[in-house]
């Protein structure tokens, strides 16, 4: 196990170095001069220059990419064009926000997809079954944009019970912040969930096909046994890459929602940094963005040995 | 005093009638086998005795285990009786395990669920029973997983399940069809020894007679659902009242009718042939271990030849086929068919003089094509199809016994016997002078098998082809092959004329292998005469 661990950490760390140096020459490769077009047509010549000596584009590429890397270890993300601030205090206030949002969503999602696939599975072509299949079907038809604003007139305008939007911060304490996070993290996990569910139902139904569920029902355990101490853990493989692959998108996929619900996220931070051509900002959450799926990555790999044996070396 | 006491049982799924009325007792201590070939309702019985019925199926009739209902039972009280009064195990050893619990865990569960005792009672109890079924504690202790045992070792595993509670009948459907020869005697060994240690009584259900004859006390033989004849195996394998029961013993022995020929000159000759295939790594930029499978192989195959090779499953003869198909790179000497290299790369033209017949009818077809399409597709390898193809295909169709009209239809609208008969029409379009069959005639049963035999026998005489006949099943490749080699461990340890090497095997293993492989009773020769 902890050759396997090994094993994982040093592919871990290969891809970061792969990924960092793809993304330092995309930026290096654009065609002209960073500075110029990050500032526009019209700019005075002496203001790129200043831009140029910020963005550390004097000197050579490889030292350049090693001041680069240097400051990434460190913490020094540089500093936002746009903003003026420096980029680490910048995302850390978005990542706040994002990656709570993120995990509220993932818990909620899982905990109502394994139930209901289980159920589904169990109750396979049964009315509880063809339930499931309907509203999961509806829920990845329609857009989670939509599940917010319905959440929001139901349970913001009509209710009352939470706020339509904003984000007090996490120092106006933990449950007002929870609650703003709520309504969000139920519309992206909407579709997520139902996703999840159908896949925790064709999981759990092809392990129910398996010759062992045969084997320990032969030894007199009931179907709900069976399936509880069989089949549970056998349909989890599968289960988990998709959970891990619905954590980097959530991460960074909230945009839309992010929009509606007014949260200052990550996504809405690099869609601002796109669009107002801040360079440094992209560069870096792009950095980020890879840095947690790859490691979203790799916790799942650990899961799927700490799952199935055969994944484990000899001891 | 009856143990198990089957008064009308039938059962239907849909308007589909599968079993018909079966009637049968089994004593305590017994051996009662059930013989029948595949569809006959045997293992249906045996899932319907345990309540494990696929839902849809409608059940009647009448069962006492002990005096006692089994039949209609509420699943709580059933799941009672399994495990606990009846246990069974299965055919498949390699599905049958969960993968990832450990083998004492599962052999553990059967005592917990059953409620006898704690958890670790249960496992020294575990401990207990796969000491008894020969998985002694030294070499398999109890955190061993299931990807961690050889077929025969997770069979016994299953058994040491089923027999945790010592159950008074144990249901064994298949137990060893999955098994090498040599492993297979060692499981029935097992499953006898319990018998008489235990007091345990036995149904044994399998489709070959020569397994039942060599253990069971009583048999019953089933067709379509029903039993057609039953009582004690000497006096039901010596009178054989049924016309069914003697057809099936004819072709569990058959031997087809062939013209020796003498050798023409050769095709495939193999030199010193070494293959290994990759093992994983170890480490990201470790070296992967390769896995040496053939270690200097050496033989020539004659124009018109039948040259049996068997071994035993991991000895090597699927890498080495794969490799005389060109599929595989060498790790060292030479294949050469007609004179010519084969390789990964060699020449789609010389691939057209060697085809192969696979294993299984129901996997080697695409499902979407036609069989003209299937049947044509050789073809491929020629730099042009003929103007003319389909009657190519029609002559390859008739000349297996199909229609040539069958051409149109879907490879679902045949039986496994007759998707063997395409697979080899398949391999005959191009008129190759060499077809590799690998387990070809393996999944069918033995009627089948025999038809198929025959047909292959007929083709070779007639076309003058030459066989490599690649199987485990010893009977099988004496009935077929004029010459034979006997793989273990990627090397051939010995080879020569069928019937010198069956009736005077010089290597030790080949004689291992002839004495594990069970034999048909002698029967008068009156009764193998044909009925009409």
């Amino acid at each position: 196990m902890l050759r396997f661990v090994a094993t994982r950490l040093s592919s871990l760390v290969l891809s970061l170095l792969v990924a960092s140096i793809v993304i330092f020459a995309v930026i290096e490769v654009i065609p002209g001069d960073p500075a110029a077009y990050m500032l526009g047509l019209n700019a005075e010549p002496s203001a790129v220059a200043a831009l140029r000596d910020q963005l550390g584009l004097n000197g050579s590429v490889p030292l350049r990419y090693l001041h680069w890397i240097a400051g990434l270890m460190t913490g020094d993300f540089g500093v936002s064009y746009t903003y003026r601030v420096p980029v680490a205090t910048l995302i850390a206030a978005r990542l706040w926000v994002s990656l709570p949002l993120a995990l509220f969503a993932l818990a909620l999602s899982t905990l109502i997809a394994f139930p209901v696939g289980l159920l589904a599975a169990a109750r396979r072509g049964r009315p509880a079954d063809l339930a499931v299949m309907g509203t999961t079907q509806l829920g990845i038809a329609v857009p989670n944009f939509w599940f917010a604003m319905l959440l929001v007139l139901i349970f913001a305008i009509r209710l009352r019970w939470f706020p339509a939007g904003g984000f007090p911060g996490w120092d106006q304490g933990l449950w007002v912040s929870l609650k703003a996070l709520l309504l969000p993290a139920v519309a992206l996990a909407l579709p997520q969930a139902s996703i999840l569910a159908r896949i925790m139902r064709s999981s759990v139904l092809d392990t129910l096909g398996q010759d062992y569920i045969r084997t320990a029902r032969a030894k007199g355990m009931t179907r709900a046994q069976a399936i509880r101490r069989h089949a549970l853990k056998n349909a989890l493989i599968p289960v988990l890459t998709i959970i891990g692959m619905q954590f980097s998108f959530l991460l960074a996929g909230a945009i839309i929602i992010e929009n509606v619900f007014f949260l200052p996220g990550l996504g809405r931070l690099i869609f601002q940094a796109i669009t107002q051509r801040d360079l440094i900002v992209v560069e870096s959450s792009v950095m980020l963005l890879v840095f947690a799926v790859i490691t979203v990555n790799f916790v799942v790999d650990i899961a799927y040995a700490a799952v199935d044996p055969r994944l484990r070396r000899r001891r | 005093m009856t143990l198990l006491s089957v008064r009308d049982l039938s059962l239907s799924i849909g308007a589909l009638p599968v079993l018909d009325r079966l009637s049968f007792d089994i004593r305590p201590g017994e051996v009662f086998g059930v013989v029948g070939e595949s569809g006959s309702g045997k293992s249906m019985t045996a899932l319907a005795l345990m309540g494990l019925a696929p839902e849809s199926a409608r059940v009647s009739g009448e069962a006492r285990f002990e005096g006692r209902p089994l039949i209609g039972l509420a699943e709580r009280d059933i799941c009672a009786i399994r495990g606990a009064g009846i246990g069974m195990i299965f055919q498949e050893p390699m599905s049958a395990l969960d993968p990832v619990q450990t083998i004492g865990a599962q052999v553990a569960e059967t005592l917990v669920i059953h409620g006898r005792m704690n958890r670790r009672e249960a496992l020294q109890a575990a401990r207990a029973r796969l000491d008894r079924v020969g998985l002694p504690a030294a070499r398999f202790p109890l955190d061993l997983y299931p990807h961690e045992l050889s077929g025969g070792q997770r069979q016994r595993v299953c058994i040491a399940m089923a027999i945790a509670l010592r159950p008074r009948l144990l249901i064994a459907d298949e137990p060893t069809t999955a098994l090498d020869v040599t492993t297979q005697a060692q499981i029935l060994d097992l499953l006898k020894s319990l018998v008489e240690d235990e007091g345990m009584a036995l149904m044994l259900i399998t489709h070959d007679l020569a397994v039942v004859s060599g253990i069971a006390d009583r048999v019953a033989v089933m067709q379509r659902g029903r039993i057609i004849e039953a009582g004690p195996t000497g006096d039901v394998f010596r009178n054989m009242r049924h016309p069914y029961t003697r057809a099936l013993f004819r072709a569990s022995g058959h031997v087809p009718a062939r013209s020796r020929r003498s050798a023409g000159q050769p095709i495939l000759e193999v030199r010193d042939v070494h293959c290994s295939y990759g093992g994983g790594r170890r480490r990201l930029f470790g070296k992967a271990t390769r896995i040496r499978a053939v270690r200097g192989v050496s033989f020539t195959l004659h124009k018109g030849e039948n040259l049996g090779l068997v071994g035993e499953s991991g000895c090597g003869k699927s890498t080495l086929s794969r490799a005389i198909l060109g599929l595989e790179p060498l790790q060292g000497g030479e294949i050469r068919l007609f004179g010519r290299p084969v390789g990964p790369r060699m020449d789609a033209r010389d691939r057209a003089a060697l085809q192969v017949v696979f294993q299984d009818p129901y996997g080697s077809f695409n499902p979407r094509w036609k069989v003209a399409r299937l049947v044509a597709e050789p073809f491929n390898l020629l730099p042009t199809r003929p103007r003319d193809w389909r009657t190519h295909v029609a002559e390859a169709l008739e000349s297996v016994g199909l229609k040539a009209t069958d051409m149109d239809r879907y490879i679902h609208e045949f039986s496994g016997g007759q998707r063997q008969r395409i697979a080899i029409a398949r391999a005959l379009i191009l008129r190759p002078e060499l077809i590799v069959l690998d387990e070809a005639v393996s999944a069918l049963d033995v009627s089948i098998r025999a038809q198929i035999l025959d047909l292959l026998a007929d083709l070779s005489d007639r076309l003058d082809l030459g066989y490599l006949f690649i199987s485990h099943d010893l009977g099988v490749v004496r009935a077929i092959t004029d010459r034979v080699l006997v793989m273990k461990d990627g090397e051939i340890v010995e080879q020569g004329p069928t019937e010198q090497l069956f009736t005077a095997p010089r290597h030790a293993y080949t004689r291992k292998l002839i004495a594990a492989t069970p034999r048909l009773p002698e029967i008068p020769t009156r009764m193998m005469q044909d009925d009409n």
